[in-house]
């Protein structure tokens, strides 16, 4: 795979490889966040100096379905030894994609000093860098959190349903069996819920794992997703986008893609996605 | 021997064991331990490509199950968990195998999948969690069939 540089991303700096990451390991003003699906993978190693950040109660309201407040995303940066000014590098599991949610959930709160470590877990462990067990400590650091602000790049229900009724573009990143309905859920996963299959009227079918190499987990040249975004999809970088998946993880990826690698300047992630939409009642649906 | 006994002994006090950790970290330590005790199929029970019938539905963690029948009405279990990534299905695999093989077929035909949740809490996708169930019901399956006299896999 080509150098990050000569893959004529828009954003370019937003990816960082695992060469810069290795040689950052020190670096007081970089810190590493790892998010996986599987939440226990961190403690069976992870890179040297890497905190983790568990989707599943560090992200996540516990009560509601929602995310966190600005106080829990404060007190998140504080024990994690995270500054406004900190430059915090995500990576994970299956192919960044909780890495790519985890980075979605820090720009609600406006953390833009933020990169994805191109490849993530699986293009390190094949570099044969370092893991370690050891569990790093870090002062307490001080942040103060804007307010979350779910107006740029989150979209609600209602919004979505404006969204299809004013004919706008939406990418469905599941995969094709659950785009048409075929199935609730992943292949290979058990259903969560949806009692209705298919997907929102007028979504184009795009799979979010089309954006990388599945051999190495990087992410494809701009060329490369262009012409499955741009000449596959019909999408347009003015476009106003929806990107949906199950819960809002996949197309948070996707979101990445297009917002930060393509340009692409007004794109949202509908995290209720299907598990709210195939739920709802009197919604349209589209198989 | 009916699927109305009470569950294997070493079962119930792990699960109290785990209920008494409050700290999600300390949670995620103990688990990730049994982790690091998974023991995979040995070749002589059963060798790759593992026999589609062994194979846990729906599970992305491609987990296998095998429960032989042994002396005295008990059960012999072995599992396989294909995904490299998928720790948290080899932790529960290592717990199964601990508190449950070698157990009487009635006592783990009482196993509720819903041990997951004790042992897991909410550190887990719903995805993922109903994955870990299933393989919690594959092995409770297995020890029903296995009480009806059919032959498992």
């Amino acid at each position: 795979m080509s150098a990050i540089s000569e893959r004529k991303y828009v954003h370019p700096d937003v990816l960082v490889s695992t060469d810069w990451v290795e040689q950052n390991l020190k670096n007081a003003g970089v810190r590493l966040v790892e998010s996986n699906e599987d939440t226990l993978l961190y403690g069976t190693g992870h890179i040297p100096g890497a905190v983790h950040v568990d989707w599943t109660i560090d992200l996540n309201d516990q009560v509601r379905r929602d995310y966190i407040t600005r106080g829990g995303f404060e007190a998140l940066m504080s024990r994690s030894g995270i500054t406004p000014e900190t430059t915090v590098v995500f990576y994970g599991d299956k192919n960044n994609w909780w890495a790519c949610y985890a980075f979605w959930v820090f720009q609600l709160f406006g953390h833009t000093r933020a990169k994805v470590m191109d490849g993530g877990r699986l293009k390190w462990e094949k570099d044969g860098k370092p893991l370690t067990k050891e569990a790093p400590a870090y002062p307490k650091a001080a942040y103060r959190a804007r307010e979350r602000d779910d107006s740029r790049i989150r979209a609600f229900r209602d919004e979505v349903m404006k969204h299809v009724d004013a004919h706008r573009p939406l990418v469905d990143v599941r995969s094709p069996e659950e785009y048409t309905g075929q199935r609730l859920h992943m292949p290979n996963y058990p259903n969560e819920g949806a009692l209705r299959g298919g997907h929102i009227p007028g979504a184009k079918n795009v799979p979010w794992s089309m954006a990388v190499r599945p051999d190495t987990g990087e992410f494809k040249t701009a060329s490369e997703l262009e012409s499955i975004y741009i000449q596959g999809a019909g999408l347009k970088a003015d476009q106003d986008i929806v990107a949906y998946c199950r819960i809002g993880e996949r197309s948070s990826h996707t979101w990445f893609v297009l917002t930060y690698l393509m340009g692409f300047t007004n794109v949202r992630n509908y995290d209720g996605s299907w598990t709210e939409w195939g739920n709802l009642v009197n919604v349209p649906i589209e198989k | 021997m009916t699927e109305t006994e009470v569950v294997p002994a070493k079962l119930t006090a792990l699960l109290e064991a785990f209920d008494g950790i409050t700290d999600t970290e300390e949670r995620m330590s103990m688990l990730a331990s049994y982790a690091g005790k998974y023991r995979e199929v040995p070749p002589a029970i059963a060798v790759r490509p593992y026999p589609e019938e062994a194979r846990v539905p729906f599970c992305e963690s491609e987990a296998f199950v095998w429960a032989l029948p042994a002396p005295g009405g008990t059960l012999t279990l072995h599992f396989a968990v294909e995904n490299p990534s998928g720790v948290s299905a080899k932790a529960l695999a290592a717990i199964l195998e601990k508190t449950l093989s070698g157990a009487k077929a009635g006592e783990i035909a009482a196993v509720s999948p819903d041990i997951v949740t004790r042992l897991f809490r909410q550190n887990i996708s719903m995805g993922k969690g109903m994955g870990l169930m299933g393989i919690v019901q594959r092995v409770r399956d297995l020890a029903r069939l296995t009480l009806r006299g059919k032959s498992t896999p």
